[in-house]
């Protein structure tokens, strides 16, 4: 059995600092991870293939330092790593890179299962996935929070807003899985030291012989028209006094707006 | 200033007014007046715009076509309300393009769906019945919605950022190649009528405004609690449009086993009118009975911000944030939350906010219509004493 993990390289989002003094975004020193869905989908595959013997190609398009993400899923347990990489790639949205990443799919060829995280932290769409399994024709299941390979099928639980749903699906299909699906791994020391000696596939846009008018900044559908730090609102009112005497006017606040009533 | 454009009997394809160059299949384009002008208009030439004209247009209602449309999503037959919001903001799109609003919904049978669309803010609403829709499916719903889209060509369409609206509209977007933003939590029309998404990006340190200059539909998903339903109008008249989609048993690959629904109770943040909400302050779990006893005196539902949720204090369903559910209650009550813009996202657009927190700088306060520095364990109790008065 052959499986796909897409991962992707983010910006730790939750180490972003903002600069006090001018409201803006502080770009530098901010860590790189593997999104941390992608792993959980890679960690799934890695579970899938200690069942089944199965082959696991990690797949990233971005920039040359994307490769430490790869070498990081190696180091997991992936057998093959292949990083897309293309200045003609850059500024593609989820269409254009739905599309790069279908034409590295369609030359690996030989795939039975493709995992995917729900969405990456910075940009938070949760669409490359459906996008690349509409591209390449297969079924995909969003939301995967659990996977069971049975007779060749898959049935999948679907997370819901209120439940799940099962789902079965022939292979080959794509599956973005959330991080209620397992417990990621640790790299051993063993898999981090067999990482370093495995190359590296580097695959750019005629490679994989994708079309210029269906990847990169030009060819997306969506543009950013501008970015801005979001601006917080005029300062509220400060209560003074004891703790009684804020309780006191809180709730007179709240009375005078109607949202409390009078209590009997 | 006079109104004109090339009119049919000009001889030339382009001529000069004032230095101005018309050509034929402009639009109608101010034009200073001159004897230039004049003995142009007089000639034939050139057409003149007539005010009453343009008030004739007006009278003639929407221009057909280039809706703007919602996704209606139905689950057990039962519409969604984020699709009611979607309407409203449909409603203020439609009303700028000067078009009208149509809503489509995939069902088994459309009992009382269509009226309730129509009630809620749609003109039109175009429906497919068949028995094999009566559940979401992927590969079904695809496929039937993106063959009426491609036949009725709407401008823009919205879909609600729920578990199926993310499932649905990405696969939409790449079968017909048209550019999708996820999330938008603002949506208008700029001042040359430009469609313009406005979403959060890096967990929402960062906003951007999104265009999608070149493809139609222009389409964008919405998280639920974004903007405001609209009221029920069962006065409303709207046009019902059955279309006829052919799918079968054989475009369905994937299959649907069985929805289980959870056990526990919902936590229904979206739709609480008070929501009080517990952070890091609360400083243990315990705590979170103080602002269940408040709750339960004024009414509330309980939220909480991401720390309080990964530390396991609280399941993840009671989350607001980036990553958690988007609130506008009338009162959100934030008590022990520093307010990191992860959290803000998710609750700066509510009513009123209230805000708890013993540290003075907290950015919590920069979104408080009112804020009280103290401790919350302190406070509330002081708080619920005052409201048993």
């Amino acid at each position: 059995m052959n499986i796909i993990v897409c991962i992707k390289q983010v910006p730790d989002t939750t180490e972003v600092k903002i600069d006090p003094k001018t409201g803006r975004l502080i770009r530098e020193g901010v860590p790189s991870i593997i999104n941390p869905e992608d792993k959980h989908a890679l960690e799934e595959a890695l579970r899938i293939k200690e069942k089944n013997n199965a082959k696991v190609t990690v797949l990233t398009m971005g920039p040359p330092q994307a490769e430490v993400a790869l070498r990081e899923a190696l180091a997991m347990g992936a057998d093959v790593a292949i990083l897309l990489g293309d200045r003609k790639f850059a500024g593609s949205d989820t269409w254009a890179t739905a599309n790069a990443l279908s034409c590295a799919v369609n030359k690996i060829k030989d795939y039975d299962l493709i995992l995917c995280g729900r969405q990456a932290i910075d940009g938070d769409t949760a669409q490359v996935g459906p996008q690349l399994a509409e591209a390449i024709s297969i079924p995909q299941i969003t939301y995967g929070q659990k996977i069971e390979l049975l007779d060749g099928k898959l049935k999948v639980e679907r997370e819901l807003e209120d439940g799940y749903e099962i789902i079965e699906t022939p292979l080959p299909a794509l599956i973005t899985v959330t991080q209620n699906i397992n417990h990621p791994r640790y790299p051993s020391l063993q898999g981090i030291d067999s990482a370093f000696e495995k190359e590296i596939i580097q695959w750019n846009a005629d490679d994989v012989g994708a079309e210029q008018e269906k990847v990169g900044i030009l060819a997306s559908p969506t543009k950013v028209k501008r970015s801005y730090t979001p601006s917080a609102k005029a300062q509220g009112t400060m209560l003074q006094g004891s703790l009684n005497e804020m309780a006191a006017e809180l709730i007179n606040k709240l009375k005078e707006k109607e949202i409390i009533q009078e209590f009997d | 200033m006079v109104k004109v454009k090339i009119s049919d009997s000009c001889p030339e394809y382009s001529i000069s007014i004032n230095g101005v160059m018309l050509s034929r299949g402009d639009d109608f384009i101010d034009i200073e007046d001159s004897l230039e002008l004049q003995t142009a208009i007089d000639n034939g030439y050139l057409e003149t715009q007539q005010e009453e004209k343009s008030e004739e247009k007006k009278e003639e209602g929407p221009k057909v076509g280039e809706e703007v449309w919602v996704f209606a999503e139905q689950r057990h037959n039962h519409i969604s309300r984020v699709v009611f919001e979607l309407l409203g903001k449909a409603k203020e799109l439609a009303a700028e393009l000067n078009v009208k609003v149509g809503a489509i919904i995939a069902c088994e049978k459309d009992t009382e769906l269509s009226k309730q669309l129509i009630s809620h803010g749609a003109d039109k609403v175009y429906v497919i019945e068949h028995d094999l829709l009566k559940d979401y499916k992927n590969d079904l719903y695809t496929t039937a919605i993106s063959e009426v889209v491609k036949q009725e060509k709407p401008k823009i369409m919205l879909y609600g950022a729920t578990h199926i609206g993310r499932d649905l509209a990405p696969r939409i977007a790449q079968r017909i190649s048209t550019g999708l933003t996820a999330d938008c939590t603002g949506l208008h029309i700029d001042e040359t009528g430009l469609f313009v998404q406005t979403r959060p990006a890096f967990g929402g340190n960062l906003m951007a405004e999104i265009k999608c200059p070149d493809h139609e539909p222009k389409m964008s998903t919405v998280r639920p609690g974004i903007f405001k339903a609209t009221e029920n109008d069962e006065s409303r008249n709207g046009e019902v449009i059955k279309v006829d989609v052919k799918i079968s048993e054989a475009d369905q690959i994937t299959k649907l086993i069985e929805i289980i629904k959870s056990k526990k109770k919902t936590v229904n943040l979206e739709e609480s009118e008070i929501i009080i909400s517990g952070g890091r302050g609360l400083c243990d779990k315990e705590n979170f009975k103080i602002l269940e006893e408040l709750a339960g005196i004024i009414g509330a539902e309980i939220g909480a911000s991401r720390g309080v949720v990964d530390a396991g204090w609280i399941a993840k369903d009671h989350q607001v944030g980036q990553t958690g559910k988007s609130v506008r209650p009338k009162l959100y009550l934030a008590c022990g939350i520093s307010g990191a813009i992860q959290h803000r996202a998710g609750m700066q657009n509510s009513e009123f906010i209230v805000a708890v927190n013993k540290d003075p700088n907290a950015m919590i306060f920069g979104v408080a219509d009112i804020g009280i520095v103290a401790d919350l364990k302190q406070f509330l109790p002081a708080l619920i004493a005052e409201l048993k008065k």
